[in-house]
């Protein structure tokens, strides 16, 4: 593999490509990304924004409760988020728990929704305490599934103990796995590995080990996407574009709950990695309430009126 | 509705309904407002809108101010208890916090910066002054500055146009809390915020003759500097006009603090965290269109980092939203007068002319009103003209150096002394360098920060004294120390 000739696989090139990138300076960066959230959005720009996050949106259940009626209803949502409107636009994938990969493959198609993806969380998510040959399995077993998305996680044990080149290597086998099957999606949990600094190297490092996308968070662990971390990660894909003319995409998971938040979200992309990332292929929101309350701003904002929740659909 | 195939930001624009604008302004003095004679009219620098009309007070209302501060200083002002001084100071705070929008708006038509800028900074840091200096009035004797402090009596007071009221609570502020009463002359071309802050003090009653505002151009600064009834001049404004000011005053028993003008440098060390050290560079020279004294207008780059943080810079420059200052998410809006605008273009066709290289963000800038874009000019070496003049505007000039010792040795050749950024993530270089710069503030890892809390002020040309802090009370007291 070349890894994009930034490194040759071994522990020591790792060390000097990690070595090299600038530090990043946590009250700065804070203070941008407070700056970019005073970004006022109204009417045709809040529009298109909020038409634009639906259809970014990983439409996620990972409960230790999920059955394959909940998951059937997911789908359902995935495709047609507000029945009685049409010019909705379906959502950019599921995200289940591997064994629900099938299930929820077999729904979307039946109800006509095979241009919406299935994203497998993977790699003994949410922890990724396990094997390799474990972790392995995990993943080949949700790609015979169906999933066209691994949405694998990091060993954080290994990241601060700064192990980086079993990091490394553990993407690099996930994504030779996924080969041309799946995307993949690198999950940092951010809230473990805490400082901007560790956000910036875990970027650079899995994008250079093949990530398609890299993504903020598991959801189990708070805080998740704040803004300065997504902002530091924007950074990240617009330099690694620069130097290889490739744009990894980026996905926030965990606390984005409403409208407001996701066009912050959006703001951020906008000015930071810029709008050649505002797409589903290169940006997408981890979430589950939040697809509702876009749905009701949408609503409000054709009928002037704030609608009853009960005009929106549960699952 | 339609929905629309980009993200382009619909115009968000703060509404203006709350600020009524007179068609003409008098002064304020003895606690009313009193007509003027003659006019000037006061515009909207983004649409050359008139406004206002501004009186132009001449000698008849110098006096009037004077004799009215003296008036309120003998009879009331300074017999009142400290404690009693912190309670006017407080009320005006909270009245300043309540009205934070109409003083925006009001700042925003006025002056041209954006309207975030003046929502956000100017008003509540205009208002955190008073805050500040409410809780030092009673409590003077315990500021480190000894027992027997007086104040001087009446200060004139002349503030500049660039941040109207901030300026203004700057001045006015310490001189109350301290026992002075005041004559202030807020810029010509910004006056109205000033005027309303007038409406405060009678908002508040504060005494009448405690704050005396008159409005006026140069010539009535010239009254107030000369007049025999102020014991002390506090100034805010260019180098030029403040050597004049120290010059009309050096025969004289009155006491002096200016603040003056600044070519400060933000150096970028090598191992600095490079976005956000651009974050800073553009916060530190295109924050309020670069009308700020102690602006970052020299980038003193690290040769080894250089073309990487031009790169990255560009690449931000060109994400600066310039347009209608009212608009909420502009980030840079118009230059405050035509004759400041004929002075940026004048400075950077001298930069042209000495081989320096222009950088202009690319944007649209509206027909109507004074507008210059983001600019940078590389390729500049000490021996340029805007290497060592203060632009004043929304320009930034890129030197570049080889060593530490060498990128400080730049910083500190200009006869300028305000501020200075230093930039890198390695704290013991910072600590040095810090000490080596001859800046009244220095900014590490950030820039533009201000706090009452902080003195203010320059080295050199940049000025006397200290406004803020500690320190800025001692400006405004007499028997400071061992005297």
């Amino acid at each position: 593999m070349s890894f994009y000739g930034l490194v040759d696989g071994t522990d020591t090139s790792l060390k000097n490509y990690l070595g090299s990138l600038s530090g990043v300076d946590q009250v700065g960066a804070d203070a941008r990304a407070a700056m970019l959230a005073t970004r006022s959005i109204k009417t045709t720009s809040k529009r298109w924004a909020i038409d634009m996050a639906i259809s970014m949106v990983d439409l996620t259940t990972l409960e230790g409760a999920d059955t394959v009626g909940k998951v059937q209803a997911l789908c359902t949502k995935a495709v047609r988020p507000d029945p009685t409107d049409l010019t909705v636009p379906s959502v950019g994938a599921v995200c289940v728990y591997n064994d629900m990969v099938a299930t929820a493959r077999k729904h979307l198609d039946l109800v006509g929704g095979q241009h919406v993806g299935v994203a497998a969380v993977s790699t003994a998510f949410p922890s990724g305490r396990a094997s390799m040959p474990v972790k392995l399995r995990d993943t080949r077993d949700a790609l015979d599934a169906g999933a066209s998305e691994i949405d694998m996680v990091i060993d954080r044990g290994a990241f601060l103990s700064g192990h980086y080149i079993d990091v490394f290597n553990e993407i690099v086998a996930i994504k030779e796995l996924c080969g041309t099957r799946a995307h993949l999606k690198v999950i940092f949990e951010t809230g473990e590995l805490v400082t901007y600094d560790n956000v910036r190297k875990a970027s650079f490092l899995a994008m250079a080990a093949g990530a398609d996308f890299i993504k903020t968070s598991t959801g189990k662990i708070a805080p998740a996407a704040t803004a300065p971390v997504v902002l530091v990660m924007l950074e990240a894909v617009r330099d690694f574009y620069s130097m290889t003319q490739q744009r990894i995409g980026v996905k926030p998971a965990g606390g984005i709950r409403n409208t407001k938040d996701a066009i912050k979200q959006l703001v951020l992309v906008n000015e930071t990695a810029g709008p050649e990332w505002l797409t589903p292929s290169l940006f997408r929101i981890g979430a589950s309430a939040l697809l509702n309350d876009l749905l009701m701003q949408r609503m409000k904002m054709d009928t002037g009126y704030y609608a009853s929740p009960a005009y929106v659909t549960i699952d | 509705m339609e929905t629309p195939v980009s993200f382009d930001y619909a115009s968000a624009p703060e509404s203006r309904a709350i600020v009524s604008i007179k068609p003409k302004y008098g002064h304020f003095i003895a606690g009313k407002f009193v007509a003027g004679s003659k006019h000037f009219p006061t515009i909207n620098p983004a649409t050359e809108e008139v406004l206002s009309h501004i009186a132009l007070a001449g000698k008849a209302e110098v006096d009037a101010a004077v004799k009215a501060a003296r008036k309120a200083y003998t009879t009331t002002w300074s017999k009142m208890s400290g404690k009693e001084r912190g309670k006017y100071l407080f009320r005006i705070a909270r009245i300043m916090q309540e009205r934070a929008r109409e003083f925006a708006v009001l700042e925003t038509l006025d002056n041209g910066k954006p309207i975030r800028e003046s929502r956000d900074v100017d008003i509540p840091l205009a208002a955190a002054h008073f805050f500040y200096h409410a809780g030092w009035a009673d409590k003077l004797e315990f500021a480190g500055l000894g027992t027997s402090t007086k104040p001087h009596g009446v200060a004139g007071q002349i503030i500049p146009w660039n941040f109207p009221l901030l300026m203004l609570a700057w001045k006015v502020a310490p001189a109350l809390a301290t026992g002075n009463t005041v004559v202030l002359k807020p810029a010509e071309s910004t006056s109205l915020t000033a005027l309303l802050f007038a409406e405060v003090c009678q908002q508040a009653e504060l005494p009448a003759g405690v704050v005396n505002i008159v409005t006026g151009d140069g010539s009535t600064g010239a009254l107030i500097v000369n007049h025999p009834g102020i014991d002390k001049i506090a100034f805010t404004g260019s180098t030029e006009v403040g050597k004049i000011i120290a010059r009309a005053v050096a025969s004289t028993p009155k006491s002096v603090t200016l603040e003056l003008g600044g070519k400060a440098a933000n150096i970028i060390f090598d191992d600095a965290a490079i976005d956000e050290a651009v974050e800073g560079i553009v916060n530190g020279i295109f924050f309020n269109q670069g009308h700020v004294c102690c602006a970052g207008s020299r980038l003193i780059l690290q040769e080894n980092v250089a073309d990487e943080v031009l790169e990255k810079l560009k690449v931000r420059m060109a994400k600066i939203r310039i347009g209608d200052p009212m608009d909420k998410n502009t980030d840079v809006g118009a230059i405050n007068s035509k004759e400041q605008l004929a002075k940026i273009i004048e400075l950077t066709a001298a930069g042209d002319a000495e081989g320096a290289q222009r950088w202009s963000a690319p944007c649209e800038l509206p027909s109507k009103g004074f507008w210059f874009a983001p600019t940078i000019f590389t390729g500049v070496t000490q021996a340029h003209r805007i290497a060592r003049e203060e632009i004043f505007g929304p320009v930034l000039s890129v030197l570049t150096f080889r060593t530490p010792q060498e990128g400080i040795d730049k910083a500190n050749n200009t006869p300028f002394g305000l501020s200075a950024g230093v930039w890198s993530e390695k704290g013991s270089r910072i600590l040095w360098a810090t000490q080596q710069l001859r800046a009244g503030v220095v900014w590490a890892n950030t820039f533009n920060k201000f706090d009452p809390t902080s003195p203010f002020g320059g080295y050199k040309e940049s000025g006397w004294g200290r406004e803020g802090g500690r320190h800025g009370l001692s400006a405004y007291l007499k028997g400071v120390g061992h005297e």
